[in-house]
């Protein structure tokens, strides 16, 4: 199918261009990763002239610096299953039934969404502080669903509305109760929708840093905040802070990989 | 308008097909006369969008020729063969009103917007479209909006042929009646070349003049409803049109009669004279219409087991074992029914041999 | 065709949704209200002072400077993100392994972390190692986004174009896979132009999906904080000081509470408003279209 007809060579000419400007940032990280810190200040070269892995050595020997990999992957992941297990009711009230004030909650969750977290920063943190939270995970993936929830309610209220409302009631009639129907029968027939919720939640608790960085300090620090460390009295280690940044990617692909069939689908879903 | 010739045309979605499994369309020669109302009949899968694509070009077969009027079009694009289309399901432009959706296909053809106007109004006159020809085209209904479909098709002054895909299938059962009767009136009234794909065999008797029967990517049959209906060409026409299908039992030739297990049943001169005698699987064949049920032993009756009857209204459902098979036969609602013995006659005139699945005549 | 049925013991089971983001959402805000109106002198010294800091911030000459900033950045992101990403959801393959390797890789830049993207372009666009800014400068084009204002800014733009496009493609690419191909097919009937399928066909389909979009897309621009932030720490000079980075240094930098918390409220309700009026303006045509 060639929908819009413009040649096909000169559509492909785009996309190539388009795929370049995308890619060579990541090359060049790539590339920046694995040449010593000489070759990156001595001069300018397009392919690693020497290819050393002693950046990547470091820091997967490093506990101060693989440590921040294992506290972001602590957080992110209690994140996604506090938004999961929290927005899983809510959305299945909001896609069966209408309640008082259903709409303006609806609209509320969602107004959570537009706050800029920098508003938020300073009353996170005395607010985490008065319960003894700074630096837990916990206290990171509490924050994190100010934006995960919302959004998560809205992508499964869109995939549930899928489901039709026969498969309850039949599901009620053969004498299932409610807890038992919603496990048994009604999450098994959305797990597309659970799998690119799941993938959202990770995703945008992954990326951000700000609320991160400002709620930890040290015991659940995330790796993105480690990377400043890079920054010493000898100058920037650029090596090192490439070698950083790649890794940062490596959990993003993977999971991008396994959930790629449903991504188009997600973003198709849930209702504006 | 135009003839439509296909010749040794097939058609295969993956390259290089070697059985007949790969294709999807399997070579064909066909003739759609000019000016006829034809029905594509057939159940899902068997081939009919497929080649209703490959007459209206958007689809190019990997064998054989399309002509129109006797010039090959197979590798013509839609827009140059003068071919409408209405899909199955209604396509219309949102965003345009009725006036502009119908006026869509001149305008792209660079019509002069006096005649446009022209064409448009009565166009639209005659599918009752004129009251909302300044509305929004989304607002309006699947049967309104499926006539606009329609309309972008008869506004062309050099359609060929209007190509239907399943178009009354998201249309109220109500309003299904008048959309076709709709269609039949603009037939006449144009003399236009309709071909019209279903699955359902009523919309498709109802509708043609003509009905292709098709299944498994063949053509099984072309004739009139009542040729389908009394001379099936294949036991596949016999089983897919009527309600039940045809009584079908596999029998055997034996001393000048057809025999299935050890019953005889008689065949008339001329079939009992083509039949194959070695080689071929035979089977009788019977309409549930045709097949006779008494409580007395007649002229050439065979016993049978009544097993259920089913009154369905106006008229009955019987189902009789004859040795180990069953057959199904309709009477009249107020007809007599043996209870559990009764007598099965198979009229001569009506009963069909078929070898290999082929009619035999 | 909303026929659900009305039930108040649904509350129950959008109470934990509630609570979560309640504890999240309407305590700090509540907080921040609280020092908009209030000066801190020291713990348990207050003082109300009514409006006093939101007069003192809306008469802000940094304020005004950053609003405007900000104003002309997410234009400029709206204006070239979303044609871009139509252009290129409409050109990627819609099937087969190709289609998913270039999904996987037009969503890279999305799943990585913030602060990393502002790494990257910085080492990618650094005049000294940066391979684009090597090459840009080779060409004869002076450039260097750490002292002149002007590159910084456009370096922080092409920055965003980079990290946030793909969202815009995601987002067109479902969008244009839910039109059947009917609706192709009977515009090559019609003898419609590439041009009028896609004004006819595609770009109505899209509504839906480009309405999330700029949504998004304005939103999240006029929040941006992380990657300037690394990328040029909002300098040279206030160039690429947007919204959240003045936030942050009345908030954190100078500690001053007050007019921080006066700033947030304001800076909210303006996204607010501007959202709410995207959202009416997009949907309330889409009900002229309906009628």
């Amino acid at each position: 199918m060639n929908p819009t007809g413009v040649g096909f060579k000169k559509r492909h000419i785009g996309l190539i261009a388009y795929f370049v400007f995308l890619l060579l940032p990541i090359y060049w990280l790539l590339a920046m990763s694995v040449k010593p810190n000489q070759e990156i200040l001595g001069g300018f070269s397009l392919f690693p002239q020497t290819i050393t892995f002693a950046n990547y050595v470091t820091i997967l020997t490093d506990p101060s610096w693989y440590n921040g990999y294992l506290n972001s992957i602590q957080y992110v992941a209690l994140n996604t299953v506090i938004s999961l297990s929290v927005a899983l009711p809510a959305a299945y009230a909001f896609s069966r039934y209408r309640f008082l004030g259903d709409k303006h909650m609806f609209f509320w969750l969602l107004t959570n969404r537009m706050a800029p977290p920098a508003v938020f920063l300073l009353p996170f943190f005395q607010l985490y502080s008065t319960f003894g939270l700074i630096d837990t995970h916990i206290a990171v993936a509490l924050a994190h669903c100010l934006f995960n929830v919302p959004l998560a309610v809205w992508i499964l209220e869109g995939f549930m509305s899928g489901v039709p409302r026969e498969i309850d009631e039949t599901a009620y009639i053969d004498g299932y109760g409610f807890p038992r129907f919603f496990l048994t029968i009604f999450l098994p027939l959305i797990r597309a929708g659970i799998g690119v919720t799941a993938f959202f939640c990770f995703m945008f608790s992954w990326v951000e840093l700000l609320l991160a960085r400002t709620l930890t300090s040290v015991d659940a620090k995330p790796i993105a905040a480690t990377m400043t460390r890079t920054v010493s009295a000898a100058g920037m280690d650029w090596g090192l802070l490439a070698a950083a940044g790649v890794l940062t990617i490596v959990p993003g692909a993977l999971v991008i990989w396994f959930v790629r069939n449903y991504i188009a689908k997600g973003f198709a879903l849930g209702r504006v | 308008m135009a003839r439509i010739e296909l010749r040794g045309l097939a058609h295969a979605y993956r390259p290089n097909p070697k059985t007949g499994a790969d294709y999807a369309l399997k070579p064909m020669e066909h003739v759609w006369e000019d000016g006829g109302a034809y029905a594509l009949l057939g159940p899902s899968g068997c081939g009919k969008t497929t080649l209703l694509n490959i007459i209206s070009g958007l689809l190019v077969p990997s064998e054989g020729q399309v002509l129109f009027d006797g010039r090959d079009v197979t590798r013509l694009p839609p827009q140059e063969r003068n071919i409408a289309q209405v899909f199955q399901f209604p396509v219309i432009y949102d965003t345009m009103s009725v006036f502009d959706n119908l006026a869509f296909p001149l305008r792209n053809r660079k019509v002069a917007e006096k005649e446009v106007r022209a064409r448009v109004e009565e166009v639209a006159d005659m599918l009752e479209l004129s009251a909302d020809l300044g509305r929004r085209a989304r607002g309006l209904t699947a049967d309104q909006k499926q006539k606009i479909s329609l309309g972008r098709g008869l506004v062309r002054s050099d359609v060929a042929a209007i190509l239907f895909d399943e178009p009354l299938t998201v249309i109220d059962p109500q309003l299904k009646w008048l959309l076709r009767r709709k269609l039949k009136q603009i037939h006449e009234r144009f003399r236009l070349s309709l071909i019209y794909v279903t699955h359902d065999q009523n919309e498709a008797l109802t509708f043609a003049q003509q009905v292709v029967v098709m299944h498994d990517g063949q053509v099984m049959q072309l004739g009139t409803p009542q040729q389908l209906f009394e001379v099936p060409a294949h036991t596949f026409v016999g089983y897919f049109i009527g309600s039940p299908g045809m009584n079908f039992l596999p029998c055997r030739f034996e001393g000048g009669s057809a025999v299935v297990d050890d019953i005889r049943i008689p065949l008339a001169r001329e079939v009992l004279d083509h039949a194959p005698r070695h080689g071929v699987p035979l089977e009788i064949g019977i309409r549930p219409e045709h097949l006779r049920v008494s409580a007395s032993q007649g002229n050439g009756a065979l016993p049978a087991e009544i097993a259920s009857v089913e009154d369905l209204g106006n008229f009955k459902i019987v189902t009789a074992k004859l040795g180990r098979h069953r057959l199904k036969a309709k009477l009249d609602e107020d007809a007599p029914v043996p209870a559990e013995r009764g007598w099965l006659t198979f009229p001569p005139d009506r009963t069909r041999l078929y070898a290999d699945g082929r009619l035999v005549a | 065709m909303d026929n659900r049925p009305h039930d108040n013991k649904a509350w129950f089971l959008v109470l934990p949704v509630f609570l979560i983001v309640a504890i999240s959402a309407i305590i700090p805000l509540m907080t921040v209200v609280n020092y908009s109106v209030q000066d801190i002198l020291g713990p348990f010294q207050r003082v109300f002072v009514g409006t006093e800091w939101f007069e003192q911030v809306l008469n802000d000459e940094r304020l005004h400077g950053a609003f405007l900033r900000q104003l002309v950045f997410s234009g400029c992101v709206l204006l070239i993100q979303i044609p871009l990403g139509i252009a290129i959801a409409l050109t990627l393959p819609a099937k087969g392994w190709r289609s998913s390797l270039c999904l996987v890789l037009v969503a890279l830049p999305l799943l990585i972390p913030w602060n990393v993207v502002g790494t990257i372009w910085q080492l990618y666009a650094r005049p000294d190692i940066g391979m684009a800014g090597v090459a840009v400068n080779a060409l004869g084009i002076p450039y260097n986004y750490t002292s002149n204002a002007f590159d910084a800014w456009l370096t922080v733009l092409i920055m965003d174009v980079w990290h946030w496009t793909p969202l815009v493609i995601l987002l067109c690419f479902a969008g244009l896979r839910s039109i059947p191909e009917a609706f192709y097919q009977a515009a090559k009937i019609d003898g419609a132009s590439a041009w009028a399928v896609f004004r006819h066909i595609q770009l109505p389909k899209m509504r839906r999906v480009l309405t999330i979009a700029i949504l998004l897309r304005f939103m999240d621009s006029f929040m941006i904080y992380t990657e300037p932030f690394v990328l040029t720490g909002g300098g040279p000079g206030n160039a690429t000081t947007f919204l959240s980075q003045f936030l942050a240094q009345i908030a954190v930098g100078q500690f001053d509470l007050g007019p921080a918390a006066a700033f947030s409220l304001i800076y909210f309700l303006v996204i607010l408003l501007l959202s709410w009026v995207f959202y009416t303006y997009i949907t309330h045509t889409d009900r002229e279209d309906a009628r």
